[in-house]
């Protein structure tokens, strides 16, 4: 018998030995929550302020003059962005704009000062921002190597929690959760921010999308 | 209504004057003592340590003690006693007992109530009308904590005592190393808990510490005893049995 | 009975003697008493268990509906063990078909060898590693080491317990014996060309570890990770972290090998909606860890284009064919139940002597490798390592009942032991107290103990096995009436009928009387 079978048939016999009645999940946790604008924007802010992100707000008509400003106040020159972000974005933006194409070695990603991306869903609750590798928002080393991840969210894909927003994704994408730039515990069990990924996150909310 | 009191066996031989005060305490709040005199041990230490076939007699002597229905209530002042009735006793009788222990089980132990609980649950009593001007800290044990859930009964109680002083054991709900046999098979790090405990106690400047298990306080009481402290141990029964009228004194005087 | 069912079924076999990182070289007790005497580790273990309780209860508490939580968190658990053959199949199937080879191990010698091979045909001679409890369990880095191949912790932790050539002490944290004054040092001994003048700030420390690790995430061809769940669904895995080193490694390398326990699997992708809540907030004390990754087989144009999952046995079933010991199985390692545990606080993550420390590595341990594979097997002590004051069932985010684990554990290696001198004395407790008789008359012999106490009714010492007592408690002398007696004495009788007599025939109590 192969490892296949004798761990499928050990298992078989297991539950054979000790059968198990048939089990019922109550979901009786908070589900299909809405909160209305306003509570939504404010949990999600202290939430990402809270893990030390940088968080500004704007209209969508105001998004290019605030990432150019973000990205300047942050001393940006080199500013990556996926293929499939919307260029108007970055329109008030001065400095060196380089796409991301697959055939670019990941650790040459590490030349960019900052990336900018989009995403796909956000909880407020954790303050938690999720990618899916979409087209605005890139494959999962764009947004990993730079030191500086500028992500635009939405206030219409913010949900309150995260069994709402895990509604939202596509299982089959590769998905990245972030909550705040990179941090341990590992030390005395002190959290410190920025170890790997990026060591700044900002994250700018447009409340009017 | 008729109350069933279970001395506990440690109780009984060791610690009688918590047992005394259970009974006074019970009798005063105008409910009769029953005192099945075949009584002995609910079998906590033989399960805790690993033994479930030998306890299997003293299961059903409880179960048969105690299962009388003119037996309103069976009170017992020991947290963790109670939780063997309720938790390990169904489980012996499942394993190694057969249909009428289990159903014997089963009766006795929807009834069966540690002293805070009885007193505040069953009674619907804080106010015991119990006197002891002395500065006393709390420990909760954790059998009563934990595996019977009684919270904050116990303080409740003890607010209610006038003229007492009590003050807040700090890290109050850490373990103090008892466990049955883990003080004698992990005595070293039994002991390292219990120099933890004896510190906190030592902070509050109580001169009594008080729990509603006499295992847990022999355990401690031990402790404060071997570095000459000045608190002494005194369990929730005894506080809760002082009056004005029949304050305490210890049957014991061997302190 | 189903068709595909062929004869008895067999008690699965333990994990094999000998492999893997499953077993202690000394028994509890006496690794303990050990660790006691490490006074800096005490203080260390003192010091991040306070601050993570806190944390940890914080947020726990924000949510109003965790015990909900809890209780969905339990019954999927408990839904996937008693399905885990067919998701287990539905879960290769789904790999599979997202352009990943799944693999089956028996055991670590099996798992090790898989792997080793794996790496092996990729032509690289290192590995990058996400912390994984799995590949720590089968002893991963050492035989890869053994065959030519250098494995890099990239978790800050575990690259302190590799660099200062330690054992981990904790599931989450394995460096928690350690302080910043140690790891500083060394980092100074071992990390070639850190800067001599580094500080012990912990942000310091971190991005000393962030530089030197740097050049291993952009060069090194090969990932090997574990998976905190297994979605049998949709194919999909997941690393949750925090630093970033597990986005670098599932993420740059062109090969990653993910080794993941079979009870790892859940049914549905919905079912993260629950684990993504319970998990951080149990293990770190966060609202969520900074990041997770899910992925799904291979994406093309996105990270490793070779993926392997390695399903590891190696004693599970043996658990899951008890009844009661399978509900660790449905642990997810949030490392909870060591943080409030008060034994674990005292000695440390070593004392357990296997990869799974605390209370959790208790009911674990024993079940997965066994507890009488050698004389004096040190996992049998492992059932007794506890007070049984239940603060890990009170923690555990999937409400595993670990007190009544380790007593069911515990009658389980009585019933093997047989004949001991212990059994022989409950055996005799217990026949006394079973007759009333010889109990009572048992109780006025104790009172003869009475002459072993001196002048102050004391006793401090005691023979073997006792003596463990003494050391550091006394004894009262038993008193000189038992309760019983003086219930049936005359001055009881008189006592209890004057306490009935002061209950007022009413039910209000006078003021007076009070």
């Amino acid at each position: 018998m192969n490892a296949r079978e004798t761990v499928l048939g050990r298992v078989r016999d297991a539950l054979a030995l000790a059968p198990r009645p048939a089990v019922a999940v109550s979901r009786d946790y908070r589900r299909g929550r809405g909160l209305p604008d306003p509570e939504r924007l404010d949990l999600l802010v202290d939430r990402l302020v809270d893990y030390k992100a940088q968080v500004r707000t704007c209209t969508a008509t105001e998004t290019s003059a605030t990432l150019a400003e973000m990205l300047a106040g942050l001393g940006a020159r080199r500013v990556g962005i996926p293929a499939g972000l919307d260029r108007t974005w970055l329109s008030d933006w001065t400095g060196d704009l380089v796409e991301d194409r697959p055939d670019v070695p990941a650790p040459s990603l590490a030349e960019l000062d900052a990336v900018v991306t989009a995403s796909a869903v956000t909880c407020a609750e954790t303050g938690t921002i999720f990618l899916d590798g979409s087209h605005d928002q890139g494959r999962r080393a764009l947004t990993l190597v730079p030191d500086v991840h500028v992500c635009v969210v939405d206030l219409s894909q913010v949900t309150a929690g995260i069994p709402e927003a895990m509604e939202r994704l596509v299982p089959e994408r590769p998905t990245t959760l972030i909550s705040g730039p990179s941090a341990t515990s590992d030390i005395e069990l002190e959290r410190v921010e920025g170890v790997h990924g990026p060591r700044t996150l900002v994250v700018v909310i447009r409340t009017d999308r | 209504m008729r109350i069933g009191l279970f001395a506990t066996c440690l109780g009984d031989t060791l610690f009688p004057d918590a047992v005394r005060a259970t009974a006074l305490l019970v009798a005063r709040l105008g409910h009769e003592i029953v005192f099945p005199p075949d009584q002995t041990c609910c079998g906590q230490m033989h399960v805790n340590t690993g033994y479930q076939r030998e306890p299997v007699p003293l299961v059903r002597n409880f179960a048969e003690q105690f299962g009388d229905a003119s037996i309103d209530a069976v009170v017992m002042p020991s947290g963790s006693c109670v939780g063997c009735v309720r938790h390990q006793h169904p489980l012996v009788a499942d394993r190694y007992g057969d249909a009428a222990l289990r159903s014997g089980v089963a009766a006795v132990r929807d009834k069966t109530y540690e002293l805070s609980e009885f007193l505040v649950d069953v009674l619907d009593a804080t106010d015991v009308g119990a006197y002891f001007p002395h500065r006393v800290t709390y420990h909760p044990t954790c059998h009563s904590l934990r595996m019977l859930g009684v919270g904050d009964k116990p303080l409740r109680l003890l607010r209610a005592v006038e003229g007492i002083d009590l003050v807040e054991l700090p890290e109050a709900d850490a373990c103090c190393g008892f466990g049955g046999t883990f003080a004698v098979k992990n005595a070293a790090t039994s002991t390292a808990m219990l120099r933890d405990k004896l510190d906190h106690i030592a902070s509050t400047d109580a001169a009594v510490c008080t729990a509603g298990d006499s295992s847990c306080l022999m355990h401690i009481g031990g402790g404060l005893s071997r570095i000459r402290s000045g608190t002494r141990t005194l369990h929730l029964a005894e506080i809760l049995a002082a009056t004005r009228t029949a304050p305490y004194v210890p049957l014991e005087t061997t302190r | 009975m189903s068709s595909t069912f062929l004869g008895m079924p067999a008690a699965p076999p333990r994990s094999p003697y000998g492999a893997g990182n499953l077993r202690g070289e000394r028994t509890f007790p006496e690794a303990a008493a050990h660790e006691l005497g490490n006074d800096q580790l005490r203080a260390n273990l003192h010091r991040a268990t306070r601050t993570i309780r806190a944390k940890r209860l914080a947020v726990t508490a924000e949510l109003p509906d965790w015990e909900e939580l809890r209780a969905a968190g339990a019954a999927v658990k408990n839904e996937a063990m008693g399905r885990l053959p067919e998701l287990l199949e539905q879960l290769e199937a789904k790999v599979t078909e997202a352009g990943g080879t799944v693999h089956w191990a028996r055991d670590a010698a099996e798992a090790n060898a898989l792997v080793t091979e794996l790496v092996a045909a990729t032509g690289s001679r290192e590995v990058i590693k996400v912390k994984s409890m799995a590949t720590q369990e089968i002893g991963l880095n050492e035989h890869l080491e053994s065959q030519g191949i250098t494995a890099h912790e990239t978790d800050l932790a575990e690259l302190i317990v590799q660099l200062a050539d330690d054992r981990p002490s904790h599931i989450l944290v394995p460096a928690i014996h350690r302080n910043r004054e140690e790891i500083r040092r060394i980092f100074l001994e071992r990390i070639p060309g850190v800067d001599p003048g580094l500080d012990s700030v912990p942000a310091e420390l971190a991005a000393a570890a962030r530089a030197y690790l740097r050049e291993k995430f952009m060069s090194v061809p090969v990932a090997v990770s574990g998976a905190n769940f297994g979605i049998a669904e949709t194919g999909t895995l997941s690393v949750v972290e925090s630093e970033g080193n597990g986005r670098m490694c599932l993420t740059l390398p062109r090969t990653l090998i993910t080794v993941m326990g079979i009870e790892k699997v859940l049914p549905r992708y919905a079912d993260l909606e629950v684990f993504l809540q319970l998990l951080p907030r149990s293990s770190t004390g966060e609202r969520m860890n900074p990041y997770t990754t899910l992925w799904t087989g291979v994406t093309p144009g996105d990270g490793p284009q070779d993926f392997h999952l390695v399903l590891l046995d190696n004693g599970r079933t043996a658990a899951l064919a008890d009844p009661i010991g399978r509900e660790a199985l449905n642990c997810i390692r949030c490392s909870a139940c060591l943080n409030v545990c008060p034994v674990y606080e005292r000695v440390g993550g070593h004392a357990y002597g296997s990869t799974y420390p605390g209370p959790i590595g208790a009911v674990l341990t024993p079940q997965l490798a066994g507890t009488h594979a050698a004389k004096n097997d040190p996992n049998a002590s492992l059932p007794y390592a506890s007070t049984l004051c239940g603060a890990c069932y009170d923690a555990c985010p999937v409400k595993i009942d670990i007190p009544s684990l380790l007593v069911e554990l515990r009658h389980q290696t009585t019933e093997r032991t047989g004949r001991s001198a212990e059994r022989l004395a409950m055996k005799a407790a217990a026949a006394v107290m079973g007759r009333p008789k010889l109990y009572t008359t048992a109780q006025r012999a104790a009172a003869i103990g009475r002459i072993a106490a001196g002048r102050d009714g004391k006793i401090s010492h005691l023979p073997p096995p006792l003596g463990g007592w003494t050391e550091s408690r006394d004894i009262t002398a038993p008193p000189r009436r038992t309760f019983r007696a003086w219930y049936a004495s005359q001055e009881g009788r008189d006592a209890l009928a004057a306490a009935a007599a002061e209950h007022p025939a009413d039910t209000e109590m006078p003021e007076e009387e009070r």
